[in-house]
């Protein structure tokens, strides 16, 4: 099976400004792909270089398995950084003028207004349209290949949050239908639940890659019982010091939440007045802040 | 190619710019050739073109006539169409779009051109039809002989009129994906064609023997000489025989390719982004 997306050492440099820095990324067939990473992070940098908008200055790019080149692109859907249409045409104009290039048949043009709910809107002219319509005929169009695999950087931008969960479920059954899927964002919360991996990047360079569940790491326990200390000593003593960290008035136990019952049992037994014991699931984004805080200092 | 020239000619087809563009010529074409001259004769008063004799807006006439206005006017105008339909895409951010579609850059660019080829052609045609209309009408009022060119001369005629107009229309799309804009790319060309070129003709050219030698190189006068080898009138701002007819149609042949070329490379090898 060969990969639908691979670079090695990947590098687009302007002037002084590394905006991708030897990137090696892999994205599996038939996964949702997440990257991620803060505004300028050179996600859209990297996206272009894979679709040959953007020559790198140094790496590769593959596409399942194929250097780049004519009709490599021709089964790959792409929404790079905005819609950009042609404002005196029509949606479904646009997508026609579109469908010649692609060399796909105009019986797609429905089918991909309609996967988009923007029939009723598709003889309107382009320009007309707002942002949130704008955006859902740029993925109607990355779709008008029939893609086996979809390029989109930052889809829910400018949509409203009914707009975001029909893109996501959009994404969610493109994925079960085998299609890949490479999504990027600035925001963790706002592609974990479609994405089968992430990869995090921050100035050009890719710091994390694995599940949400791997980057989030194991969640541990969050114990509030009073008094705070002599809990905090009965803690340590049971699970090895190196496991507890006094936090905002409360314990944070980095042990296996199954294991609830258990310390619960324990402190009660040792006559602690526990007040709240619950998985001290992190917050999505403090991760992807602290792996970005991390990856910058690392860097820097 | 044969994909991204037919986009492109949906394109341009559907777009209310080229019309505009082509209604004008049609217009100016026919009332500065045909109109004010006829007011002239009929009215029997002085003013511009006033040398003009009925015979010279005849059918008879109607290749020359129809090239007349190839060095400057007709010329500025397709050389706006050529900055929209290249500098458009640049506007509107759309060349990514168009370039992750499966067609190579080559292809989509020579499609681009194909489709502008066949828009100036049309618009020419345009103009040697409403010029035959506007002749034809002429003679019947002034009940003179309808006589027509040679189909011959007609083909010839139109041949160049098209060389030329696509040289001017590429002149603007080479512009355009240089400054990767529309506005820049129209002004610059405009001052070329409407200023400095007849600046350089009228009133260096005589002084500075060196510029009159370099002259006959730039494509304006090559044009002008080009029409004026088939019949346009030298009255007309542009129309010169500074070389002659052979030459000029190579020399605007050249400018062509050399344009499309230009073009093509930069747009092949410069980053969309
Ligand atoms: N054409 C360009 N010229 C100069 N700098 C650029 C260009 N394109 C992007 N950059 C810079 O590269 C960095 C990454 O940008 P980008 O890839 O758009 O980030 P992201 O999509 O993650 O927000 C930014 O600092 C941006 O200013
Ligand atoms: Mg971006």
């Amino acid at each position: 099976m060969t990969l639908p997306v691979e670079t090695e050492g990947l590098t687009k440099r302007y002037g002084a400004l590394t905006a991708v820095d030897d990137l090696h990324l892999t994205v599996r067939a038939g996964e949702v792909y997440g990257f991620l990473g803060p505004n300028g992070a050179g996600k859209t940098t990297a996206l272009r270089m894979l679709l040959g908008l953007v020559r790198p200055s140094a790496g590769t790019v593959r596409l399942f398995g194929r250097p780049p080149g004519a009709n490599q692109l021709a089964r790959v859907g792409a929404l790079i950084e905005g819609p950009a249409f042609y404002p005196y045409l029509s949606g479904r104009e646009n997508l026609r003028v579109l469908a010649h290039y692609a060399r796909v048949g105009t019986d797609r043009v429905e089918l991909v207004l309609d996967l988009v709910n923007l029939t009723d809107r598709a003889d309107d002219r382009y320009a007309g349209y707002s942002l949130g319509m704008k955006q859902r005929l740029g993925v109607a169009a990355a779709l008008l290949k029939d893609p086996r695999l979809l390029i989109l950087d930052e889809p829910t931008n400018g949509l409203d949050p009914v707009g975001m969960a029909d893109m996501r479920t959009l994404i969610r059954r493109l994925g079960a239908g085998g299609c890949t899927v490479l999504v990027s964002s600035h925001l963790l919360g706002e592609v974990e639940q479609v994405c089968d991996r992430v990869g995090v990047v921050s100035r050009g360079r890719l710091i994390a890659e694995g599940s949400v569940a791997d980057l989030r790491g194991s969640p541990g326990l969050r114990v509030l019982a009073d008094p705070l200390d002599e809990a905090a000593a009965r803690v340590r003593a049971l699970v090895g010091a190196e496991r507890v960290r006094v936090v905002d008035g409360g314990l944070d136990v980095a042990v296996e939440p199954e294991r609830a019952a258990w310390l619960n049992a324990e402190l009660v037994g040792a006559g602690l007045a526990v007040r709240e014991l619950r998985s001290g699931e992190r917050d999505l984004e403090q991760v992807f802040f602290d792996l970005i805080e991390k990856g910058t200092t690392d860097v820097g | 190619m044969w994909a991204s020239f037919r986009a492109e000619l949906v394109k341009l087809t559907r777009r209310p710019a080229a019309w505009l563009l082509a209604v004008v010529t049609v217009v100016l074409a026919a009332t500065f050739t045909y109109g004010f001259p006829y007011a002239g004769i009929a009215g029997g008063t002085d003013g511009p073109y006033s040398d003009r004799t009925l015979p010279m807006l005849l059918p008879d006439r109607l290749v020359g006539n129809s090239l007349s206005g190839l060095p400057v006017f007709f010329g500025a105008l397709v050389l706006i169409l050529g900055v929209l339909t290249a500098g458009g895409e640049y506007g509107w951010g759309t060349w990514k779009t168009v370039f992750t579609q499966g067609l190579s850059r080559r292809e989509v660019y020579v499609g681009k051109l194909l489709a502008l080829a066949v828009a100036v052609l049309a618009i020419l045609l345009a103009v040697f039809a409403s010029g035959a209309a506007c002749s034809m009408l002429i003679a019947l009022v002034e009940t003179q002989p309808v006589r027509w060119p040679s189909v011959g001369d007609l083909a010839v005629g139109i041949a160049a009129g098209w060389l030329i107009a696509t040289m001017w229309a590429m002149l603007g799309a080479v512009l355009a994906i240089a400054l990767r804009a529309v506005a820049l790319p129209v002004g610059l060309g405009l001052v070329w064609m409407l200023a400095v070129q007849n600046l350089l003709s009228g009133l260096v050219a005589p002084v500075l023997d060196w510029v009159a030698t370099v002259q006959q190189g730039l494509p304006g006068p090559n044009a002008g000489s080009l029409v004026a080898a088939l019949g346009a009138p030298t009255d007309v701002p542009g129309v010169a025989a500074t070389v002659g007819g052979g030459q000029a149609a190579v020399v605007v042949a050249a400018y062509l390719v050399a344009f499309v070329l230009i073009g093509g490379a930069l747009l092949t090898r410069r980053d969309v982004g």
